[in-house]
C-alpha cells in the first residue's frame, strides 16, 4: 500500500491548514494555494497526512492508498 | 492513395453527399473490435491536441459496462484552428462514418457531434449528411459556444450536461465517467475520419504516408504572414519549409513560426530549415503538432506584444476555478502588460519566470499548462525583445493589428 495525498484543485480555496498541518509535505505557493509532490507519504507521516486531509475545509485534500502490483 | 486523403475530391462551395463520398470512398465494412488491432498498427494519435493513441482509448471505453456515448469533440477552441470546421463542412460523412465505426467498435449507442455556433456551413453540412443516412438515427449534432474551453473535454461534457461550460476535476476521466456519467469516448473529427479510411484501407496503407513514429497525414491550418492562409493536408514529417511554401510561402521575412497554436512553441528563424512537422520531429525543437496550428510571424510584428496580448486573452478564457487560473495567470498577464508598457521595476521578467513555474499541472485542465509552454517559450526565443520592452517601454510595432488574432465570434468569457 501507498499513500499519496492528492489536491482537488477545483475545490480547494486555498485556506493553508493543509501546510501547518503537514509541512513536511505542503508548501503553499504566493497565494496561499499547496503545492504538493504526489511522492509516496512514509509511514511515520501518514497520521499527519490523515489529519491534515481532515481538517481541509473544502474537503480538497485527499488521502489515496493504492495498492501496488 | 496519396495525398490528399481525408480531402480527396472535396468541393469548397458544398459539402460531398453520401452518393459523392461512396463514389469517393467506397463503402465502409462493419467495425468490430477488431479495429481496435487495426488502429495499434496503424499508429493513428488523436488530433484534438494531446496525440493519445487512438486504439488504446478505443479500447479503455470498450471496456466498460453499461451504456457508453460516442462525443465528437468539433468544438475547435484553439482560435486560429479551422481544420476541423473545415473538414466537417466538405467532408461530413466522413467523420459520421469514423464516429459510427468507432460507436459500433466500443459499443456505444448514442452519438454526439459537438460543433462550434459560429461555424454554420459546418453545422448545415452535418444535418445535411445525417437526414441522408439512415444510420445515423442516433447521431445529435450539438452547437457549443465559441471558447477556449469548449475544446476541453471535461468542460465540453459538463456543458452538454446543462452546467457551465468549465472544466471538471479528473480523474474520473471521459472514458470513466463522461456525459450523462456514462462511459465516453471522446474523439476529434479528423481522429476519426481518420479511423474511417483505416477500417476501408487498413494499418499498412496508412502508414504509406508519414514517419514511422507519427504515421499518417494531418489537417494543419496555416496563417498569419503567409500569402494564402488556410487548411492543408500534409504527410505528417514534411518540412515545415514546404508547408509554408504551400500556403504560398512568407508574405515578408519571418521572425519566428509558432507551431501548436496558443499553447504552442515558438521556432526561431535559424531552426526553420530542419524542421518536420510530426511529434517526434517537432519534440527535437520542445514542440508538438498540438491540433496544427502553425503562424508565421513576420519581422515587423512585435513579440512581445503578441505574447503579452495572447496571454491576458488566455487568462480570460480560463474558468478561473482553480489557483492557477486565478492567481498565477492573472498575475503573469498584468506583470507581462506592464512589462510591455515599459512600467517595469527590473524583477518584472524574472516574477513571470517564477510564475511560470508554479502555474504548470497545478490546475483541474491543462490550460495554465499550455499557457505556460507558450510563455516559457517566447520567453526563450525573443529574451531581447522582451529586456528591450522592460527597460524602453512600447516599440514601433507594438501598435500594429495582431498576428495571434481571434475570431470576433469568441466568448470573452467562458459561457
Amino acid at each position: 500500500m501507498t499513500a499519496r495525498i492528492r489536491v482537488d484543485p477545483i475545490a480547494c480555496s486555498g485556506h493553508g491548514l493543509c501546510a501547518e498541518l503537514l509541512p513536511e509535505r505542503i508548501e503553499l505557493d504566493e497565494w496561499g494555494y499547496p503545492i504538493v509532490d504526489g511522492e509516496p507519504i512514509p509511514p511515520d507521516l501518514l497520521a499527519h497526512a490523515r489529519e491534515a486531509a481532515a481538517a481541509c475545509p473544502k474537503l480538497a485534500l485527499r488521502l489515496t492508498a493504492e495498492r501496488r502490483a | 492513395m496519396s495525398l490528399p486523403r481525408l480531402l480527396a475530391g472535396v468541393r469548397d462551395d458544398r459539402p460531398l453527399s453520401l452518393a459523392e463520398h461512396l463514389a469517393i470512398h467506397g463503402s465502409a465494412p462493419a467495425a468490430g473490435p477488431e479495429l481496435f488491432d487495426a488502429l495499434d498498427d496503424a499508429g493513428l494519435r488523436g488530433r484534438g491536441g494531446a496525440s493519445f493513441p487512438t486504439g488504446v482509448k478505443l479500447r479503455s471505453v470498450a471496456a466498460r459496462r453499461g451504456s457508453k456515448t460516442v462525443l465528437v469533440n468539433g468544438a475547435e477552441g484553439e482560435p486560429m484552428s479551422s481544420k476541423d470546421r473545415v473538414l466537417l463542412r466538405c467532408a461530413p460523412h466522413l467523420v459520421l462514418d469514423g464516429a459510427l465505426a468507432a460507436a459500433a467498435a466500443v459499443g456505444a449507442r448514442a452519438v454526439v457531434v459537438a460543433v462550434p455556433r459560429d461555424a454554420p456551413r459546418a453545422l448545415d453540412a452535418l444535418h445535411g449528411a445525417v437526414a441522408e443516412r439512415p444510420d445515423a438515427r442516433h447521431v445529435t449534432i450539438a452547437p457549443v459556444p465559441v471558447a477556449y474551453l469548449a475544446g476541453e473535454e471535461t468542460a465540453l461534457i459538463r456543458y452538454l450536461d446543462g452546467a457551465s461550460l468549465k472544466p471538471t476535476t479528473s480523474p474520473p476521466l471521459p472514458f470513466e465517467r463522461g456525459l450523462r456519467r456514462r462511459p465516453t469516448l471522446v474523439q476529434n473529427p479528423e481522429t476519426l475520419a481518420h479511423l474511417a479510411l483505416i477500417l476501408r484501407h487498413g494499418s499498412d496503407w496508412f502508414r504509406e504516408v508519414g514517419t514511422l513514429g507519427h504515421p499518417g497525414s494531418a489537417m494543419v491550418t496555416v496563417c498569419g504572414a503567409v500569402e494564402r492562409p488556410g487548411v492543408q493536408e500534409i504527410a505528417l514529417g514534411s518540412p515545415l519549409d514546404n508547408v509554408l511554401l504551400h500556403a504560398g510561402g512568407p508574405s515578408d521575412h519571418l521572425r519566428a513560426v509558432l507551431v501548436g497554436g496558443f499553447h504552442g512553441t515558438w521556432i526561431p528563424p535559424a531552426a526553420l530549415p530542419t524542421v518536420t512537422l510530426d511529434d517526434e520531429g517537432l519534440a527535437w525543437h520542445g514542440a508538438s503538432l498540438a491540433a496544427g496550428v502553425v503562424v508565421a510571424l513576420d519581422v515587423a510584428a512585435c513579440p512581445v506584444q503578441e505574447v503579452a496580448q495572447t496571454m491576458a486573452w488566455l487568462e480570460g478564457q480560463s474558468a478561473h476555478q482553480c489557483g492557477p487560473c486565478s492567481n498565477g495567470l492573472p498575475a503573469i498577464a498584468g506583470e507581462l502588460a506592464r512589462v510591455a508598457a515599459g512600467y517595469d521595476d527590473g524583477h518584472g521578467l524574472a516574477r513571470i519566470e517564477r510564475w511560470g513555474g508554479l502555474v504548470a499541472r497545478r490546475g483541474a485542465c491543462r490550460l495554465p499548462d499550455g499557457a505556460v509552454r507558450f510563455l516559457r517559450s517566447a520567453l526563450e526565443v525573443f529574451p531581447l525583445e522582451f529586456a528591450e520592452h522592460a527597460r524602453r517601454g512600447p516599440c514601433r510595432a507594438c501598435a500594429r493589428p495582431l498576428t495571434l488574432s481571434v475570431p470576433a465570434s469568441f466568448s470573452t468569457v467562458a459561457a
